[in-house]
């Protein structure tokens, strides 16, 4: 019997190249990253770090539990500026997602710049966002809302499009062929097949806008980052760990119901 | 010929008034519960006054026109911010190749384990990278370096999660063959489990990527290198001529990342 293996088929030369092309640009994109970034490694492996790390990390694992008081009300504030701002984003987002759905909006280029908004929308750190509140109407929880419900748009907004363009279309024609208005065709055609799915992701934003607020304190916008930022510049690393802590544990509990009841839903 | 229908009966809705109910009660809680939290976080809808269109209209007008003339020194740093990213996404790439093996049930059948890696992996992702940053800044002092190690953490919670789930779908008869003509748990894992992964994997890896170039900007915030430190300095400083520079030149860098990163993605999988 021969056992012989069967010959490799031949690469085209222009892909052979093509490979070696890339390999080259990204081996040069991996040299200038790490030849060019500027990390004081004599600093970082210094006696300071060391002792950085016995004062901070033993602290940091035993959390102040004398703290949690202070740590839940302001958690619970995280939680309100979360359901605030996704609140309002999951109503703002339904008209942006039917001005981007193609099926809905057959004007391309409305639909184009409709996409394009939400896209734009969704690149913008809401953290940059609050950034600019806090500077317009002062610090505050409020600020953070914006920025959560704003930024929120842009997500919630393209999943929601998506879900409208992959609707039964047959329902909305047959409606319009019977002689319902566009109103009727929407709130008894179009809505009754997203609603569970736009409730879905608005759930699961919300999900994803309780770790956001969460951040938001450190620049003033209200929440559990204000109370984060005083420890850390405090060095209270007990503090801190009890926010870690706090956070986890929260955050890990709003994931598995918002898991469970997205499951109930769809 | 078919029954008539029984005219006396007309169903009042497609829904059953329990369910009606039950809709009806939650979509109440759900309203109550918004009324409570906006009052909590004093953001009614009252605040939308002219007052407020009028504070936000005024910093609005103060970003235009974006100061040309600071470009260079946004260019510096912006390429710092992606430096850190590429560095952070490398890393974590290579480090989540062990825990999405260990996070995979097909793989370790040690439920102990499993579920260990699981946990550990699920609790990286619940805590944001900025406040991670905080830590790390707090233990080796300011600079990129805490930043990248911020990036590394959230990002190898992401990445170790998704490929977990691709090595779980994998088809697993090849490895079976494997191991029946006498091949080694390394040769299965090489010949038989990373041919299947690999495209996710890079595809998983691009992703992650871009989420950590639009988490890096902020990070200069709390002293962890990148973009965000000027950005932050700006604002303090009230130029927000140069705020405006900052914020539209990451904004065009970012898109063109996202675009070629979604390219190169469709093309993968």
């Amino acid at each position: 019997m021969n056992m012989h293996v069967p010959p490799k088929p031949k690469k085209s030369p222009i892909k052979v190249v093509r490979n070696i092309a890339i390999s080259i640009g990204l081996i040069a994109l991996y040299v200038w990253a790490f030849a060019t970034i500027e990390i004081p490694w004599g600093r970082i492996f210094s006696e300071r770090t060391i002792t950085n790390f016995d004062r901070v990390i033993p602290k940091l694992f035993s959390p102040d539990f004398t703290f949690a008081e202070k740590v839940m009300e302001y958690m619970m504030e995280t939680l309100f500026i979360a359901f605030t701002g996704s609140f309002m984003a999951a109503i703002l987002a339904i008209p942006f997602g039917f001005f981007a759905a193609s099926n809905i909006n057959r004007n391309p280029f409305l639909n184009t710049l409709g996409k394009w908004i939400l896209n734009a929308d969704r690149t913008f750190p809401e953290i940059l966002l609050a950034l600019i509140f806090v500077v317009a109407i002062g610090p505050g929880a409020f600020a953070g809302v914006l920025a959560i419900a704003i930024h929120s748009v842009g997500m919630l907004g393209k999943l929601y499009s998506e879900v409208i363009e992959s609707i039964d279309m047959n329902v909305v024609e047959a409606m319009e062929a019977n002689g319902a208005n566009k109103i009727q065709t929407f709130f008894y055609g179009i809505m009754p097949q997203v609603i569970p799915e736009f409730m879905s992701y608005a759930i699961y934003r919300f999900e994803i806008d309780v770790r956001a607020s969460t951040i938001l304190g450190i620049i003033g916008a209200g929440g559990i980052g204000t109370l984060l930022v005083i420890s850390s510049r405090n060095r209270n690393w007990d503090e801190v760990g009890m926010i870690l802590l706090v956070i986890i544990i929260f955050v890990s509990i709003i994931d598995y119901f918002s898991t469970a009841i997205r499951k109930r839903i769809v | 010929m078919t029954k008539p229908l029984n005219t006396n009966v007309v169903p009042t809705g497609l829904v059953s008034s329990k369910a009606k109910l039950r809709m009806n009660i939650i979509l109440l809680v759900v309203i109550g519960l918004y009324i409570f939290s906006s009052a909590m976080t004093n953001s009614s809808i009252l605040r939308f006054d002219a007052d407020f269109f009028k504070n936000v209209w005024m910093m609005f007008v103060q970003l235009f026109p974006p100061n040309w003339g600071y470009s260079n020194v946004v260019m510096d740093k912006l390429l710092e911010t992606i430096k850190m990213a590429l560095i952070a996404t490398t890393i974590a790439g290579i480090l989540c190749i062990p825990f999405s093996l260990l996070a995979a049930n097909n793989i370790v059948h040690n439920k102990f384990l499993y579920n260990v890696t699981k946990m550990f992996l699920n609790i990286m992702r619940t805590i944001p990278e900025l406040i991670l940053a905080v830590v790390f800044v707090g233990l080796f002092g300011i600079g990129v370096f805490p930043g990248i190690l911020a990036l590394i953490i959230f990002s190898l919670g992401i990445l170790a999660k998704l490929i977990s789930e691709t090595i779980e779908s994998i088809d697993m008869n090849p490895l079976e063959a494997i191991r029946a003509s006498g091949g080694n748990t390394l040769q299965v894992i090489w010949y038989a489990v990373v041919p299947q992964v690999l495209p996710q994997f890079v595809s998983f890896t691009l992703y992650v990527f871009e989420i950590n170039v639009r988490a890096s900007v902020v990070l200069g915030f709390v002293g962890a290198g990148g973009i965000g430190l000027i950005l932050r300095q700006q604002i303090n400083f009230l130029s927000y001529q140069n705020v405006s520079t900052i914020i539209v030149i990451t904004f065009v860098v970012v898109v063109i990342i996202d675009y070629i990163s979604n390219k190169l993605r469709g093309r993968l999988v």
